[in-house]
């Protein structure tokens, strides 16, 4: 291990020297996490998330995080990083695809308990058939579950993404967990160029009495928090204090915005905004979408690409606008439902503009020829 | 007393009685027991269980029982219990049904790395359903893994919460919801798979003898802190879903004693043995 000096966040994250890595997807999740200052980290396999957490175990024996182990399953596993989080200590921990499933019951307990957890999601397919290949279903699942969601296009995004969302939801108005999620596969198992910071910066520790909620540490005076539970009665007050917990959870991951666009530059991307033919999407499938456009272009058609890197919350507002000067919004996405076509036409005003598709999944290739058949569909 | 708990002097005129008579005469700093109990404030202020309710007179037992109040946290889950912690003046956690051991394996990891040189005793308290059903493999993962916790479970066999369904701890052939022909497997012999699994201090005590049951819960805290985990099971039947009357608690465990079908038990390990050996010799001077 080498000797790490604690930086502003901005220095790690704007680094005035920068070192270039041809890495994995799976290795720049090491990296991120090299430079964060985890104080923990907890393991459960599932392909194709389980290097990612060889890799944090592999930075546990080299002392760049101090506690590290595999639990026994991924409910266990979300519920001891819960109980570090309440115990007021940065943790990180990865899934994927059916570990996600397994473990859902824990997402909105997480939120709901104020944890500023970062959890990197793998996404994969769901059962049944088995499938272990790459899809974006799990997104669908956790879009309500009070969690902020981060989606990473490539390996770059995932090491910029981990490394930013300690301090986004460590942030005492957010303190909700972060999710990044990435293409399972696509991005953790190929290579590509990384630029990251040097090794010898970490970001600044998390402090457990930033936290809305005290910490569970025998450190803040214990007194009884009411007379009566809650749970027990059927009264007004009782709705009341439910309702308005739930409204602050929504709150705070509203209140991330400002965090997400002060460390992110903004909730999406965007190439020729204000072309006839815009092609919406996150993840890979928007990389697939970039060269469907550049196609396009070459072919003298009018098409740009907006992607979308915050999931939840959802850039409303700036979609709203977009779609505004849009003739047709083509939404090609990794899996079979067709969530984010769903999301989008949730926030603008003419739905009739949405192509939900290509949609791929079963562990397909999307290739862009799809796409672009799609926009000679809107350009006759 | 540590300052934490002492009453800012500009707050004095302002704070509730209760709050006041926890610092004044409460168990922190000082050397309470279950022998004590009637003459000092409880951390359990009052309780909405039920009349005759033989897990409320556990939890009073147990946490008057606790070494060091003002260092534990204590992690329970759903069911009766979850509705008495909320009235307890202990940091307490309620996650989920059944995950209890695990979110107290990464809490005491946790709160070892933030306090190394200070003892925070991590103290899980859950029921039957939760320690022996839903909850049983990370219960048992804690133990393989020798987690530095404390497991409690109140017995009172059945799910009672949820309005008296049987569990794995109630008796063969007892007739409860879910059971309507009776139950038609043994009682889970939880102490014997926790001594199985490497628990260094295992009890199976009653709310009938408080004085053995604080021995007990002290004994396993303090073999979680030097040695490895520790379980005690605690028998609390239950008036409302057994339909005994309110008053007949005590005399219904000691029945249980007396026929055989509920044997207060205790395992050692030698590790263990030498470290209450130690302190006994250090308390006798």
């Amino acid at each position: 291990m080498i000797t790490q000096k604690i930086v502003d966040p901005e220095k790690i994250y704007d680094p005035s020297e920068k070192e270039s890595l041809f890495i994995t997807g799976s290795e720049a999740v090491k990296e991120a996490l090299r430079r964060a200052n985890v104080d923990m980290a907890i393991a459960y396999p599932i392909t194709p998330q389980s290097e990612s957490m060889h890799l944090a175990g592999d930075l546990f024996a080299e002392g760049y995080i101090k506690e590290y182990f595999r639990g026994e399953n991924e409910f266990a596993v979300m519920s001891s990083v819960a109980g570090a989080a309440m115990a007021g200590v940065r943790v990180f921990t990865a899934t994927g695809g059916p570990g996600t499933l397994r473990a859902f019951e824990l997402f909105p307990t997480w939120a709901g308990a104020r944890l500023p957890i970062v959890c990197s999601f793998m996404t994969r397919g769901i059962n049944s058939p088995l499938t272990i290949q790459p899809d974006t279903i799990e997104m669908a699942c956790l879009l309500d579950s009070g969690i902020i969601m981060l989606h990473a296009e490539t390996a770059q995004d995932l090491y910029d993404m981990i490394l930013r969302a300690f301090m986004i939801a460590e942030k005492t108005d957010v303190h909700i967990p972060v999710g990044v999620f990435c293409d399972g596969f696509f991005v953790t198992h190929t290579r590509d160029t990384v630029e990251v910071a040097p090794a010898e910066m970490k970001l600044p520790p998390y402090d457990a009495y930033s936290s809305p909620v005290p910490a569970m540490d025998m450190e803040n005076a214990p007194f009884r928090h009411m007379r009566d539970p809650f749970v027990m009665k059927s009264n007004f007050i009782s709705y009341a204090t439910h309702a308005s917990w739930q409204q602050e959870v929504m709150a705070a991951c509203e209140r991330s915005r400002k965090y997400i666009q002060q460390y992110l530059g903004s909730l999406i991307e965007t190439e020729h905004p204000d072309s006839e033919i815009l092609i919406i999407s996150s993840g890979t499938a928007i990389s697939q979408g970039r060269e469907a456009m550049k196609s396009a272009r070459a072919m003298g058609l009018d098409v740009g690409l907006v992607k979308i890197k915050s999931i939840r919350p959802f850039p409303e507002e700036e979609i709203r606008l977009l779609a505004r000067n849009a003739k047709h919004i083509i939404v090609p996405e990794f899996n079979r439902t067709g969530w984010m076509a769903r999301e989008i036409k949730s926030v603008i005003e003419d739905t009739t503009k949405v192509i939900a598709g290509p949609r791929v999944f079963g562990g397909m290739t999307m290739p862009p020829e799809s796409i672009l058949d799609e926009i000679r569909r809107c350009s006759k | 007393m540590r300052n934490l708990f002492q009453v800012s002097a500009a707050f004095e005129d302002i704070m509730p009685a209760e709050y006041k008579s926890l610092i004044e005469n409460g168990p922190f700093g000082g050397d309470k027991g279950v022998t004590d109990l009637g003459t000092f404030k409880e951390l359990l202020e009052e309780h909405p269980l039920c009349a005759g309710c033989g897990l409320a007179l556990s939890l009073r037992l147990i946490l008057a029982s606790l070494p060091n109040p003002e260092h534990t946290i204590i992690v329970g889950s759903t069911g009766c219990s979850a509705l008495a912690f909320p009235q307890a003046a202990v940091h307490n956690i309620h996650s989920l049904f059944g995950n209890q051991n695990a979110v107290a394996s990464g809490l005491k990891r946790a709160l070892s790395l933030r306090f190394p040189d200070v003892v925070k005793d991590v103290v899980v308290i859950a029921g039957d359903g939760a320690t022996a059903d839903i909850g049983l493999d990370m219960v048992m993962h804690s133990w393989f893994r020798q987690e530095r916790i404390t497991t409690i479970m109140l017995d009172n066999e059945a799910y009672a919460n949820t309005g008296g369904q049987e569990s794995g701890m109630s008796q063969e052939g007892a007739v409860l919801n879910m059971a309507p022909k009776g139950k038609n497997f043994s009682k889970i012999s939880v102490p014997e798979l926790a001594w199985a699994s490497g628990c260094a201090y295992v009890a199976a005590v009653t709310p009938a003898n408080p004085r053995k049951l604080q021995s007990a819960v002290r004994r396993g805290i303090l073999a979680a802190r030097e040695t490895g985990s520790s379980y005690i099971q605690v028998y609390s039947p239950c008036p409302t879903n057994y339909k005994f009357k309110p008053n007949q608690t005590i005399e219904k465990v000691k029945s249980r004693e007396k026929d055989g079908t509920y044997q207060v038990r205790e395992y050692i390990s030698d590790e263990a043995q030498l470290l209450f050996d130690r302190l006994e010799e250090v308390k006798n001077g």
